[in-house]
């Protein structure tokens, strides 16, 4: 029985596990899962307010209670996805993990993918190498939550950044670009969540790295 | 779920314990944004805090307002103009817009009314609304931007504040105008200087080249194209240039003080 538990520990030691995730890249999904639910969360009960549609969202899934306390939630954890957000993009263009975990995409590889990932054919075998769907999408991800803050930006200061709203065609169309990242945010929460949890050694990597 | 809870406060009933932290909030304003028992249950859950310390929460978030405040002034350009839009685009019907209906919006009779000017100021005689007509006046279509998301677009026509801050004598040093109104209820709001500098902060007198309606503030409202909606003042009554910060109808129940576009 000992000796077992021992002859595991020292094959643990020679072959050290490979890091799929580096420590900064856990700390920044984890602080922007936080941010992103908070400013997701607040931005519904702010939508209510004057609903862009004809739904309002439950005040079950809400934050803030009111408008007043949902847009003191909101332009808080703004703070916290801002600069969590441009920390990640600055490692992610320095260490060059953008450059070797989301190029190339091909759109014969996202085909390929797809099919495979649709008929259960897709490989997990190596968890630091992102096949063509994820590329794909975390690739897009990243734009929209770029063009997320910048709409927000230019709805929160259409005086002052009057350029940023003339960049989105107004005021009006800036609402509705924010809106529609929000949404696209949330679809790519759900399968993202999905996923993980159908591949549980990925939500393991993205804690302890391994 | 049932054991993780248990786990996660061992013998502390989360449901009872929220109960009880509601019942210590006795301020409708502070329920309004803290009750929200069950999505604030369930973030920190999400977020695994142990305990709803709400009050904390607030007053954490009230310093980042603050914060807030402090930027936006960093960020806000004396010399930066609002968007001017074509008579064409003025949205009809303009909205009203206020906290109660129009049945309850103030009815001033214009010839007893007086602008009271208070405060850090030379000449304190109030003024009457035919002494204000005579003062030129500049017309302006600007959107409105309400804080709870939606705009319009509207033509306002009236008196640079600045000018009349300057013909007052008013010490353009001090920090704050704030203005007090007929609303029900007392409506009030401060207006930070440099804001009541810019050239297109104005005593509106006209809305779409006629006398300002009721529903839109008359006699005399602030169009500032620079603040959100609520900082806006109809109905005034007077204004007073001060270097205290003396809160504000909306300000005191959350929104951001600064709350600059």
């Amino acid at each position: 029985m000992t000796s077992l538990a021992v002859s595991d520990h020292q094959a643990e030691t020679a072959t050290p596990a490979k890091v799929i995730q580096p420590v900064w890249v856990r700390m920044v999904h984890w602080i922007n899962a936080v941010a992103m639910i908070l400013m997701i969360m607040s931005g519904w009960q702010i939508y209510n307010a004057s609903p862009l549609f004809g739904f309002s969202f439950s005040s079950n899934i809400t934050l803030g209670g009111w408008l007043g306390g949902a847009l003191l939630w909101h332009f808080a954890a703004m703070w916290l996805l801002m600069v969590n957000g441009l920390i990640y993009l600055a490692l992610g263009f320095a260490t060059g993990r953008f450059r070797r975990k989301l190029l190339p995409i091909t759109p014969s590889g996202v085909i390929s993918d797809t099919r495979a990932a649709l008929t259960f054919k897709l490989s997990h075998d190596d968890l630091s190498k992102y096949n063509s769907v994820q590329k794909l999408l975390y690739t897009g991800i990243i734009i929209v939550g770029v063009v997320i803050v910048l709409s927000g930006l230019s709805m929160w200061k259409p005086v002052q950044l009057h350029w940023l709203v003339s960049l989105f065609g107004g005021y009006d169309i800036a609402r509705y670009v924010h809106f529609t990242c929000m949404a696209l945010i949330v679809a790519f929460l759900v399968i993202h969540v999905a996923l993980a949890l159908l591949v549980p050694k990925s939500l393991r990597a993205m804690i302890i790295g391994r | 779920m049932g054991r993780l809870r248990k786990l996660l406060i061992p013998g502390v009933d989360k449901k009872l314990l929220v109960r009880d932290a509601v019942k210590t909030m006795p301020e409708l304003t502070r329920r309004r944004f803290i009750t929200a028992g069950t999505s604030l249950g369930a973030l920190t859950l999400l977020t695994g805090c142990d305990v709803v310390d709400s009050s904390s929460a607030e007053e954490l978030l009230k310093h980042v307002s603050k914060f807030n405040d402090a930027v936006q002034a960093w960020m806000f350009n004396p010399d930066a103009l609002a968007p001017t839009f074509p008579e064409s685009m003025i949205t009809k019907p303009f909205p009203f817009n206020a906290y109660y209906d129009l049945d309850d919006a103030p009815e001033i009779a214009g010839a007893d009314w007086k602008l009271e000017v208070r405060g850090l100021v030379e000449n304190k005689k109030p003024w009457t609304l035919d002494e204000l007509y005579k003062l030129p006046q500049v017309k302006q279509v600007t959107r409105h931007i309400c804080v709870e998301g939606w705009s319009a677009i509207g033509s306002w026509t009236g008196t640079p504040l600045r000018d009349f801050l300057k013909l007052v004598g008013a010490d353009t040093r001090a920090k704050y105008v704030w203005f007090q109104c007929a609303d029900k209820d007392g409506y009030n709001s401060p207006l930070d200087m440099r804001t009541a500098l810019h050239p297109q902060t104005q005593m509106t007198f006209k809305f779409g080249d006629e006398i300002l309606p009721r529903a839109y503030g008359f006699p005399m409202k602030i169009r500032v194209p620079t603040k959100l909606g609520f900082k806006n003042p109809k109905y005034v009554l007077s204004m007073e240039v001060t270097n205290d910060y003396k809160g504000g109808y909306w300000e005191d129940q959350g929104y951001n003080s600064f709350s600059g576009s």
